[in-house]
């Protein structure tokens, strides 16, 4: 059974948005997805100033079996990338929702995360995949 | 008239097809997966330790799905010399095995497969559980003019068993005589007792044996080696094992549309003696005539990112290729891929993801084997 923990927000694309104290959103992709996706090998990462939209690919992470896009939950700017996934992804594998965050998004409109699922949404969404 | 059909028949036409292991790798949570019509397992949880699991010590695949066919009958041996693109003629001791293409009449490539000689009369064929109709189809119109008969053997279950312990972890458990014989057979042989048949075969670059068994003893012998510490794999370590081994996917990196030439696979040819005559022979001469056609080689990436099947390779001139398997090495820890390309290929490249170009770097498409990494990184 996936961990979904409560204090963040999901996107029906496996990606998750945590509101942090300083108004910007910290990005991920759920423990459901890494484990659909099996063991992450590679991250291509956005670069911090990129504007992004809400829906926009800005992020791919390959695992051994495939590659897969990174929808940008809310429109914004990259204003933090995640450095050590370069490194060695796998961090996504074992802490998808704290070691393993990709970015960070200075969000121009921050109610657009009310468009997104909560973890009890999100849950019953991949009950049925 | 009506034919009877039992009411189960229409629900399992629908359904994937399981191996008497099915349950086995549900009870160790595998996560499964559709391949090729089989429910199988692609991985036990981690693919990249499975696959160090069969390079440092031993892991097994349940290979089950996968086709065994006997050819027996006085002209069994003619059959397959008509039949294949390589030689039988080359197989002299008992229980010898050789590798080979079955090829259309212009040369397209049917399939890969393994046979085994029994004796003159008798062989053991293992094809691709993909293509198993359509090989089935091929082997009994080719058996139309000959003395044979084709015996396919579903009821044989079969395991892979990899890796350099593969052999002290395998013997002891085999049926007792059996276990004496398999521990002195040569790489590339087989041994039987009864319905039991080892081979010292696989798909992974390292020792190892593949062992055909009848259903009823699978579960059990599988059980076995789980306690002798053998390591289950799915067909996700299977498929980076092999591409690391430069071991060639049937329906990916070739099918129908390419010929052995053009696949790596020009050393499964038999050439002599010149007058044995086999399917897609006559087609192969015509294609060697012409202006040499596609090259394979193997591709190790040297910027960041991933190679994956059917990226462009760009050479200097600007001629293009296509890669047809790529992926993550888990022992050399960079991406890998085997590709087609023009065969004025240099000792570099350019391949192109998602729009941008990165460099790779040619090699011979052996990237481990025995454990140890062939290529200089």
């Amino acid at each position: 059974m996936s961990n979904t923990p409560d204090d963040r927000k999901y996107a029906d694309s496996h990606e998750w948005a945590l509101l942090e104290a300083d108004g910007n959103i910290r990005v991920g992709i759920s423990d459901h997805a890494q484990e659909l996706l099996g063991d992450l090998v590679f991250v291509e990462l956005p670069k911090v100033g990129q504007q992004v939209g809400k829906g926009d690919e800005c992020s791919v992470v390959e695992s051994v079996k495939a590659a897969s896009d990174i929808y940008s939950p809310v429109t914004g700017e990259i204003v933090a990338i995640n450095g050590e996934l370069e490194d060695g992804s796998e961090a996504i594998n074992d802490s998808p929702y704290e070691d393993g965050w990709i970015f960070v998004i200075k969000p121009t409109d921050t109610s657009e995360l009310d468009d997104l699922l909560d973890a009890e949404g999100y849950q019953n969404l991949t009950e049925d995949e | 008239m009506c034919f009877r059909v039992p009411p189960f028949f229409v629900l399992r036409i629908h359904m994937t097809k399981k191996t008497i292991l099915n349950n086995a790798h549900r009870e160790l949570g595998a996560r499964m997966v559709d391949f090729g019509g089989w429910d199988m397992p692609v991985n036990y949880g981690s693919q990249i330790d499975e696959h160090h699991d069969v390079r440092k010590s031993v892991g097994m695949f349940d290979v089950s799905h996968m086709t065994v066919v006997d050819v027996n009958g006085a002209q069994a041996k003619a059959y397959l010399q008509h039949l294949l693109a390589n030689d039988v003629a080359k197989l002299t001791r008992q229980g010898k095995a050789l590798y080979s293409c079955m090829l259309t009449e212009d040369a397209g490539i049917i399939d890969d497969l393994i046979v085994y000689f029994l004796d003159d009369q008798n062989y053991r064929l293992v094809v691709n559980a993909s293509t198993r109709d359509k090989d089935i189809e091929w082997l009994e119109k080719q058996a139309e003019n000959f003395d044979v008969a084709i015996n396919e053997q579903p009821t044989l279950a079969m395991i892979a068993v990899q890796g350099p312990k593969a052999r002290q972890k395998v013997c002891p458990l085999l049926p007792e005589r059996l276990g004496l014989s398999a521990a002195e057979i040569k790489p590339f042989s087989a041994c039987w007792h009864g319905e039991w048949f080892v081979g010292r075969t696989g798909y992974t670059g390292e020792d190892g044996f593949e062992i055909m068994l009848p259903e009823d003893k699978a579960v059990g012998f599988w059980k076995q080696l789980l306690e002798a510490g053998v390591k289950p794999c799915g067909l996700g370590a299977r498929d980076t094992l092999r591409l690391e081994a430069g071991m060639n996917l049937y329906g990916q990196d070739m099918d129908e549309s390419k010929n052995p030439l053009e696949s790596g696979l020009a050393w499964t040819i038999a050439w002599e003696p010149s007058e044995r005559e086999f399917i897609g022979k006559q087609a192969l001469l015509n294609i060697k005539q012409q202006t040499s056609s596609g090259k394979f080689v193997g591709l190790i990436l040297e910027d960041k990112g991933m190679l994956r099947a059917h990226q462009t390779v760009v050479l200097d001139d600007g001629l293009k290729g296509e890669i047809t398997s790529g992926g993550y090495s888990p022992t050399m820890e960079r991406s890998i891929a085997l590709a087609r390309v023009p065969a004025n290929i240099g000792k570099t490249c350019k391949i192109e993801i998602r729009g941008k170009l990165k460099n790779a770097r040619v090699v011979k498409p052996c990237f481990v084997r025995q454990g140890a990494v062939q290529i200089e990184l």
